[in-house]
């Protein structure tokens, strides 16, 4: 039998599919990434991303994103087929550079958001969400 | 008759004497510490503040037996450090004597010998005992109380948690946080939160539609006690969805959320908090990270992992207090709060010999009164145990091979899988199981046993799943339990490694055939996240296969073995 989501709800004892992440799909991450940025290189900044450390459903995980400054603001899920998830971008009467949206994660995997600022420089951040069948509630 | 409360109040001279009448127990106990509850209460008041700490009481209203884990392994950070000691290693930490009050209620070695000694431990009138001697002492002592406390029992279960709703009350806590009442159901979460008489904290219970702050729990209480300022912010259980049914209480989402934390700290010290509670139910090394990254806390009381710790661990300038579980303990926390920060502490974890510690009548009476409609059903013999039965510990313990036992006989399966929950009394060799014991042990709102197939591939999916909730080296991963329990087949793991690569030589037991990763087994379980799963319920299970045997003995289980590096 073929492991999928669908199967594991069946199953019995999950909530949601652990897939490994095909490399590919990081791979698909950093060309994504690059598309944004034009390859230009990303800094450590003031940029935060807020997300849960374990997903409590790996369908829908709220995220944030904040970056004083920024033009724009890309949120990327390095583990997903498609890795893009949405692009923010902040005219200059924007009363603040922040957005939350819920996301769809495939599996285990890091979320990206990248930043471009007022000067054309791109900063990054990334945080692990972890996406699990869960039970055996302690 | 002289009653153990008589024989162990009295003193080294009469314990003698009545040790040199040769009484078995009584001669050996001569032998050691003599035991009063003054000495169990004995505490030097200190400073200006109190705080009183019980948690995960798991509805245990009477004393029972609660054996201590053997293993319980830390990783990454957490490596050797408590509450990751057992043994004779905390013993060691410690001072504890062999054979001494501490070393039985802190350890599991000689456990069942030393409950011979020492009896039970807990109820929630000798809790009550307790708490009013430290009121006596200190009349505005705060009673915190970290959750776990409407599940676990068969009165709990079927009086939807009203039984300890009424039962706490009487000893009058002034807040609470929460993790397996939501299994209750979020309308009667609700229902219950509404009606009580003290403050319901947690400020990351939040709506999950609408991802802010529930309407029904509060992130933090002031109270001002000995002339001091003190902020209680509530920390509930972080991955109830995951760890639990969200099913059950679709409208709440939970989480870490430490940046939160932060702004309720900063928050509640701009309005004037002289001393920072957080009465938490994260689990010790969450709690450990927590309080590493979030300034201004001055005291965490911790739950969930049910360590028990007779010292505060020091993170930065944040004390932790790690209060047992089951009614086991009690904690006493003594604070010197001057100009605005807390400037000393003073510590003691109360072990609640029932023996020892007269029971608050009051209280006696309405506990009575919760069990009385279902005295008969609950003291009903099904059989006898052979063995010591008990629960606590990374891996399988015995109650849970019984349980994976009756799974695998009464469902017709080729393995069985049990979760690897914290809870469950212990019992003793010889001891009667009445269906009281049985739902001690399983008891919850979601107990059907499922059985299904599962490849030999996503069996170890699974085992890889559950152990890296349990092993994975930052805690903020660590999502829930110990070990998922198995029956009917062996593995190796090694908690070094990633997630994918932990779990290895999977074996049928009763075939010593490896496990095919294409092939499809029967497997039975309970306790299953997921709406609509259909079976019988577990603790009907257990007493089938219970009755059957009569009395139960089990075979050493050597099929799960641990690599720690």
């Amino acid at each position: 039998m073929k492991l999928n989501r669908r199967n594991a709800l069946a199953m019995g004892l999950g909530a949601t599919a652990v897939a490994m992440l095909p490399m590919r799909a990081i791979a698909a991450a950093d060309e994504a990434i690059a598309a944004f940025t034009g390859g230009a290189e990303t800094g450590a900044g003031d940029i935060t991303l807020d997300a849960p450390e374990i997903a409590e459903n790996g369908n829908t995980v709220p995220i944030s994103v904040s970056a004083p400054g920024a033009t724009s603001i890309a949120v990327f899920a390095a583990g997903n087929p498609t890795p893009g998830v949405a692009t923010f971008n902040f005219g200059p009467a924007s009363g603040s550079q922040s957005a939350s949206t819920r996301i769809r994660l495939a599996g285990t995997q890091d979320v990206v958001a990248v930043a471009q600022m007022a000067d054309g420089s791109f900063v990054q951040t990334a945080k692990t969400v972890k996406v699990t069948i869960g039970g055996c509630g302690g | 008759m002289i009653s153990r409360r008589d024989f162990l109040q009295v003193g080294m001279a009469a314990s003698a004497m009545v040790g040199a009448s040769g009484f078995g127990n009584w001669g050996r106990l001569a032998a050691q510490q003599s035991l009063t509850q003054d000495q169990l209460l004995d505490f030097d008041t200190f400073g200006n503040v109190s705080l009183i700490h019980v948690t995960d009481i798991h509805a245990q209203l009477k004393p029972v037996y609660f054996r201590e884990p053997e293993v319980n392994i830390g990783v990454g950070e957490n490596k050797g450090a408590v509450p990751h000691v057992t043994g004779a290693e905390f013993k060691a930490r410690y001072g504890i004597a062999d054979g001494s009050p501490n070393a039985y209620a802190l350890t599991y070695n000689d456990f069942s010998a030393l409950a011979q000694d020492y009896g039970k431990v807990g109820g929630l009138d000798r809790v009550s005992t307790v708490i009013n001697a430290i009121r006596a002492a200190r009349p505005d002592a705060l009673l915190l109380d970290g959750g776990d406390t409407w599940h676990g029992s068969y009165t709990c279960y079927h009086s939807e948690g009203q039984d300890m709703v009424n039962v706490m009350n009487a000893l009058k806590p002034d807040a609470m946080t929460f993790h397996w009442e939501f299994t209750l159901g979020g309308d009667r979460v609700r229902e219950l939160v509404e009606g009580l008489p003290f403050a319901a904290l947690g400020q990351n219970i939040f709506d999950a539609e609408w991802d802010e702050p529930a309407d029904s729990f509060e992130s933090y209480k002031f109270f001002e006690r000995g002339g001091v300022k003190i902020a209680v912010i509530g920390q509930a259980f972080p991955y109830m969805p995951i760890a639990n049914p969200g099913w059950m209480f679709p409208e709440y989402s939970f989480g870490i959320r430490d940046e939160r934390m932060q702004e309720m700290v900063d928050e509640v010290r701009a309005q004037g908090a002289e001393l920072v509670v957080c009465l938490s139910h994260n689990g010790f090394d969450v709690d450990k990270k927590m309080a590493s990254r979030v300034t201004g806390i001055d005291v965490i009381l911790t739950g969930h992992t049910h360590d028990a710790l007779p010292e505060p661990v020091l993170i930065g300038e944040t004390i932790l207090i790690a209060s047992g579980s089951n009614g086991k303990f009690v904690s006493r926390v003594d604070l010197d709060v001057r100009d605005g920060r807390m400037m000393g502490f003073r510590h003691k974890l109360i072990p609640i010999f029932s023996d020892v510690i007269e029971p608050d009548a009051a209280v006696t009476k309405v506990i009575d009164a919760e069990r009385a409609p279902y005295e008969a059903a609950m003291n009903e013999v099904i059989g006898t145990t052979d063995e010591e039965l008990y629960r606590r510990g990374n891996f399988n313990g015995t109650w849970d091979d019984l349980i994976c036992d009756a799974l695998i006989s009464e469902r017709e399966a080729d393995i069985a899988m049990s979760p690897g929950v914290r809870w469950g009394p212990s019992l003793l060799p010889g001891d009667p199981i009445t269906r009281e014991d049985i739902w001690n042990v399983t008891s919850m709102t979601y107990g059907q046993a499922y059985r299904s197939e599962m490849t030999g591939e996503f069996i170890h999916t699974i085992l890889e799943d559950v152990a890296d909730n349990l092993f994975n080296p930052d805690p903020y991963y660590q999502q829930g339990g110990d070990m998922v329990r198995i029956g009917g087949m062996g593995y190796r793991i090694d908690i070094t490694k990633p997630q994918g690569d932990r779990i290895s030589e999977m074996t049928l037991l009763k075939t010593g055939e490896a496990i095919d990763p294409a092939k499809t087994y029967q497997v039975a379980g309970w306790a299953s996240v997921n709406e609509g799963t259909e079976g019988p319920q577990i603790w009907d299970v257990v007493e089938n296969h219970v009755k059957k045997l009569g009395t139960v003995t089990l075979d050493p289980n050597t099929s799960v073995e641990v690599v720690q590096g």
